[in-house]
Formats: C-alpha cells, sequence, structure tokens
C-alpha cells in the first residue's frame, strides 16, 4: 500500500488539501511553476486563435464570482457598518475606515493577533523540528520499519478534520478520557477530573497537539522523499570525513533542502495562521473566548455578536497578513525558477 | 537482498524510536475505531479497556440519528458534484494551459497559483451576506458550486502537469492518422491521464468531503447540511455517549482512509511526476 521504501511514495509535493492544518486547499507544488522556463517538449504545437481562451474562460468565470466576487464585497462590506439592525432592514451605512481605526484602537484585537501570531509561531516550529527530525529518521530505517512509520503517518495525514477533532476531544476527555487515564498511570497527581479545556492555554496545548498531529506527516514523508533526492554519497562523504550527525545535518542536508525548508514553512505558516475548523470545533473559541485566534474570532464577531462589518474589517486584516506571507512565498517560488 | 548489518545500539534506539512514533500518529485513530466497537460499560470506565467483546449498538445509535441519510446524501452531492464540475472544468483549462500558446497565458497560471492560497475560511462572513442577499442561504447547490471553486485550482495544477507530461508527439501522431484535435484528445491523452484525474479527484474528494467553516455559516437548516456538521453536533447532542460519537467519526472518516490509503502511492506518485514534468 502506502510507502515501497524507494521513496517514490509520498514523494508529492502536492498535499493532500486539507490536511497539514485544517486548510481546504491545496498548495501549489513546491516544485512547480517551472514551466515558464522548461522549453518543454509539451507544449510547442499548437497555435492559439480564440480556442485557448474559450477553454480557459469556465475557470476565470467561475473564480471570479465565487472568489473574487465575496472578496470584493468582503472589502466593501468592511467599510459598512452592517449590525443585526442593519442587516434586517438591508441598509448599507457607509462609516468609511472606522471599522478599521476602531479594532486597531482595541486591546483585545491586539491581543487576539499576537494569540494568532504565538499559536502559529508555536505550532509551525514545532512541525518543522518534529516533521524533519521524522523525515531523517525514515531515511535511516530499515525497509520494514519504515514502511510501519510511513503507514502509521499515512493515517494520521487521511484523517478527516472534523473526525480527528472528535477523537481529540475523546481522548481528552474529563471523565474517560485516555489523557487523563495516562497521566494517573505515570504517577502525576491531580489528573483525577482534569479539565484539559479548563483554561485557554490548556485548550491550545490540545489544540497543538492536534494540529502538530496531523501536519507533520506532510513535512515528514515529503522531507524523506526530498532526502532521498539528495543521494547518499554526500552523507557518505560528510561521515567518512568524520562530521557528526549535527554537522552532517547542517552543512549537507540543510543545504541542500533549504528550497524545500522555506517553501514548506511558509506554507504552514500561512495554513495554520488561517486554519479555522481545528479550533472553533475543538472549543468554540473558549473557554472565555481564550483560544480566538483570528479566523475564530472574525466568526464569532460576525456570527454571534452580528457585527458582520467589523468582522468583514476583521478578515481584511488577516488576510493582509497572510498576503505579506504569501508575498514571501511567492517570491521565493519565482527565485526558485530562476535559479533553475 | 541485503547482508544484515550487526545490531548495534544506535540501531536499536532508531528503531525503537520509529516504533514508539508509528504508535503515536496512529493511536488517535486506532483508539476512534476501537472505542466505536465497545459496548456502553466500557465505554464508561475510568481505566481505559484494552480487550473487549466488539459490538455495533453503538453504530445503530448513530445511524438511528434523525436525518442522518439525508446528511449522507448531501455530503454525497455536494462533494461529488463539486469534484465532477471541478474536473470537467479544469480538464479544458489544463489543456489549454498546458498545451496552447497564447497572450495571458503566464497571467492565467499566476491567478491559478494564487487561487489556491484563497482564504475561504477567512471569507465567511461575505459569504453568508452574499448569499443572504440573494436569498441562498440553505443552498445544496450554492454549497456545491463554492466547494467546486475551493477545489477548483490545484485541479487545473496537478492536470495541467500531467497533460503537459503526455508526449506531444503521441497527440500530433493521431492527428496525422486523421483525428481531429478533439478527437486526438480524447483517444490519445485522456486515456493517459487516467492516475491524474484519480489522483486529482481524490484531493478534491478530501476537500469537498472535509469542509466545515462554509456549511456552518451557509447552512443553518438542519436538512441542508453536510457530515461535517452532523458530526460536530452529533457530539453535542449526545453528550457523553462517547461510543456513538466515535462510531460517527469512524463512520464520516472511514471513506477518506480507506481510499487514501488504497490511491496514496499510485496518486501521489503520479501527482509527482505530474508536477515534476510540468
Amino acid at each position: 500500500m502506502t510507502v515501497d521504501s524507494q521513496g517514490t511514495a509520498t514523494a508529492g509535493s502536492q498535499d493532500a488539501p486539507g490536511r497539514a492544518a485544517g486548510k481546504s486547499q491545496t498548495p501549489p507544488p513546491p516544485s512547480g511553476a517551472k514551466e515558464a522556463l522548461q522549453p518543454s517538449r509539451g507544449r510547442r504545437s499548437l497555435p492559439g486563435g480564440l480556442l485557448p481562451y474559450l477553454l480557459v474562460t469556465p475557470a476565470l468565470l467561475s473564480m471570479a464570482v465565487l472568489l473574487l466576487y465575496p472578496l470584493i464585497s468582503n472589502l466593501i462590506l468592511s467599510f459598512q457598518s452592517v449590525n443585526r439592525r442593519e442587516l434586517i432592514r438591508r441598509e448599507t451605512p457607509w462609516v468609511g475606515f472606522d471599522n478599521y481605526t476602531d479594532l486597531l484602537g482595541n486591546s483585545e484585537f491586539w491581543t487576539v493577533v499576537l494569540r494568532s501570531v504565538a499559536f502559529t509561531a508555536a505550532n509551525v516550529a514545532l512541525i518543522m523540528a518534529i516533521g524533519t527530525g521524522i523525515g531523517l529518521l525514515l531515511n535511516r530505517l530499515g525497509k520494514k520499519m519504515r514502511l510501519v512509520l510511513s503507514l502509521a503517518l499515512a493515517f494520521a495525514w487521511a484523517m478527516p478534520i472534523v473526525a480527528s477533532v472528535t477523537v481529540f476531544r475523546w481522548l481528552f476527555d474529563e471523565q474517560f478520557g485516555v489523557a487523563n487515564w495516562l497521566m494517573r498511570t505515570l504517577g502525576f497527581s491531580g489528573y483525577e477530573q482534569h479539565n484539559w479545556f479548563e483554561t485557554g492555554f490548556s485548550a491550545f496545548v490540545i489544540i497543538t497537539a492536534l494540529v502538530v498531529w496531523g501536519s507533520v506527516p506532510f513535512v515528514a514523508l515529503n522531507m524523506y522523499a526530498g532526502l532521498t533526492t539528495v543521494g547518499t554519497e554526500l552523507y557518505e562523504a560528510a561521515r567518512m570525513d568524520g562530521a557528526s550527525g549535527w554537522r552532517t545535518f547542517w552543512s549537507v542536508v540543510f543545504p541542500n533542502l533549504k528550497p524545500f525548508f522555506m517553501i514548506t514553512t511558509f506554507l504552514e505558516i500561512i495554513w495554520v495562521f488561517k486554519a479555522f475548523t481545528q479550533v472553533y470545533a475543538m472549543n468554540q473559541g473558549g473557554p472565555d473566548r481564550a483560544t480566538e485566534t483570528l479566523p475564530v474570532f472574525a466568526y464569532i464577531e460576525g456570527m454571534s455578536q452580528q457585527h458582520y462589518g467589523v468582522a468583514a474589517a476583521i478578515s481584511i486584516l488577516t488576510i493582509v497578513m497572510l498576503l505579506v506571507a504569501m508575498s514571501f512565498y511567492f517570491r521565493l517560488i519565482l527565485k526558485q525558477e530562476d535559479e533553475q | 537482498m541485503r547482508t544484515r548489518k550487526p545490531l548495534t545500539v544506535g540501531a536499536v534506539a532508531k528503531n525503537a524510536t520509529a516504533l514508539v512514533l508509528a504508535l503515536i500518529f496512529v493511536f488517535p485513530v486506532y483508539w476512534m475505531f476501537s472505542s466505536s466497537l465497545k459496548p456502553q460499560s466500557e465505554i464508561l470506565s475510568k481505566d481505559p479497556v484494552f480487550f473487549f467483546t466488539p459490538t455495533f449498538e453503538n453504530y445503530s445509535t448513530a445511524t438511528g440519528v434523525d436525518l442522518f441519510w439525508t446528511y449522507v446524501t448531501n455530503s454525497l452531492i455536494v462533494t461529488v458534484g463539486a469534484v465532477l464540475l471541478a474536473l470537467l472544468v479544469a480538464l479544458a483549462a489544463s489543456f489549454a494551459i498546458a498545451r496552447m500558446r497564447f497572450k495571458g497565458r503566464k497571467g492565467i497560471v499566476l491567478i491559478v497559483m494564487m487561487a489556491q492560497m484563497a482564504p475561504w475560511e477567512v471569507m465567511v462572513i461575505a459569504m453568508y451576506m452574499i448569499a443572504r442577499d440573494n436569498e441562498m442561504l440553505n443552498s445544496i447547490p450554492l454549497l456545491t458550486a463554492i466547494y467546486f471553486v475551493m477545489v477548483l485550482p490545484f485541479t487545473i495544477w496537478t492536470l495541467r502537469g500531467f497533460i503537459a507530461a503526455v508526449p506531444v508527439e503521441l497527440e500530433e501522431a493521431a492527428q496525422i492518422d486523421g483525428c481531429t484535435r478533439g478527437q486526438a484528445f480524447r483517444k490519445v491523452i485522456f486515456p493517459l491521464l487516467a492516475p491524474g484525474l484519480m489522483s486529482t479527484s481524490l484531493f478534491g474528494f478530501i476537500t469537498a468531503w472535509n469542509e466545515f467553516a462554509m456549511v456552518l455559516v451557509l447552512n443553518k437548516d438542519k436538512t441542508n447540511q453536510t457530515l461535517t456538521l452532523w458530526l460536530t453536533q452529533f457530539q453535542t447532542a449526545f453528550g457523553d455517549d462517547w461510543g456513538a460519537t466515535m462510531a460517527a467519526s469512524t463512520l464520516f472518516a472511514l471513506p477518506v482512509l480507506i481510499v487514501f490509503l488504497f490511491l496514496q502511492r499510485k496518486a501521489v506518485g503520479g501527482m509527482t511526476a505530474g508536477a515534476v514534468k510540468g
């Protein structure tokens, strides 16, 4: 089934959509976008005319209607004061930058921003460290053990997010959860009926465990696939020269796989930052709004508090922050292309 | 056959670490499945029970919920509908991008790349407002259309790679033999795209099957919701009935787990080929 030990397996530079952090779409393949440069044998023939435009029109049109149009209405909405009353009366009073100035002057907003950034940083650091570690380990394992570990990773990868949220709630259940039993068995006191969702920090620990568990397989299996392309001679040479494992990693593996590390890190940043399902489905942003990250904050401001205009402004600010990360990502991809 | 290496401390540590990691990664999935088969009495035990006589009572509780089959039907409609639409539209677009040269081609490639990163989760409020103003809340067709556009960019992207990987000579040969361009596509390229179509539809299926934020906001009416919401609400409604909740989770996850494990190597292997040969 899964990995056939030669690394052809999950060599996908594509991700199963929705895996890493609850995002619902796939990234462009990190290795992608080469086409502009390769004088590929694939695309010489066939002069243009109208046909190509006809062929791409349905795609462009549907993206314009269902993606661009909502984006623009989101932007417009963020300059309006639309709350419950206006919604019912279908009024759209313009308020200029009021929603933005209110938000930017609100300490609660900045708390959520800082929390989102810290949450993203912690998760991405863990995902990259653990994923890299497991990728390196996969590369050094024997055939059978590699198959066992890859299969386990594939299970975690394929698990639908909503299902895994439910399972994690069960694992950390106050009364009958296996986590409390494990803590008791390991000899820690105070885990008789420990409520893991009592404080925001503890709830974040569970959410982080879930996100990291679900995201590591993507990094690890792709890392392993990347390692198999580097070739063993380099490691052998480094080992012959008496380099330590650490040293080998930093002077052989890392430089060779630098594009992989950069691109994966940026993708994970984007995914974790906009992750909604894991955070919201786990605990609805609670306890006491303590696990609200930016997307959850926007959702609760909008749908529960019915401050639609403010919610739109929050989402625009979130998109702006995402755009910064994305611009790095795109620059990286383009640069990678130039180097080839 | 490889020669067996001597067993060193390092090798033992390496394998032990791998085994522990494998257990950690597979444990939540195993725990979901095993809990779903446990009788109520074993679920409500302070110390977890690892050996038990399996029962299907949890599954009958889960599937006996009002509207269960409505949720299943809705999920299948939106998912399969979105994937089929995306394949159709993407085939046309990716064929143009991979095989033809025309003005604005690069721009379209860039648009597709950017659309792949679209922050859908963040746009739910705007989606809600638009759907409401157009009297389209609780609409299965709207949900299908949104999922279609969600999976469209990466469907175009991957198919483009697969099409580019098919030697253009094959197509030319068919045309020399008297096929029209359309026929050449249908008879020569299309059959070769089978693995590509399989892997893209698998990933599209997972995305749409999983989607949570949009259906949460747009479809408040229970008869128009999908299994994703059914699962989260099931948990609230059934409180501490963790056995039934785990049965529900298993029912939700099983199709994806099975298909993914079966197709992963073929799909992802083929996908790499497609992506690399762009």
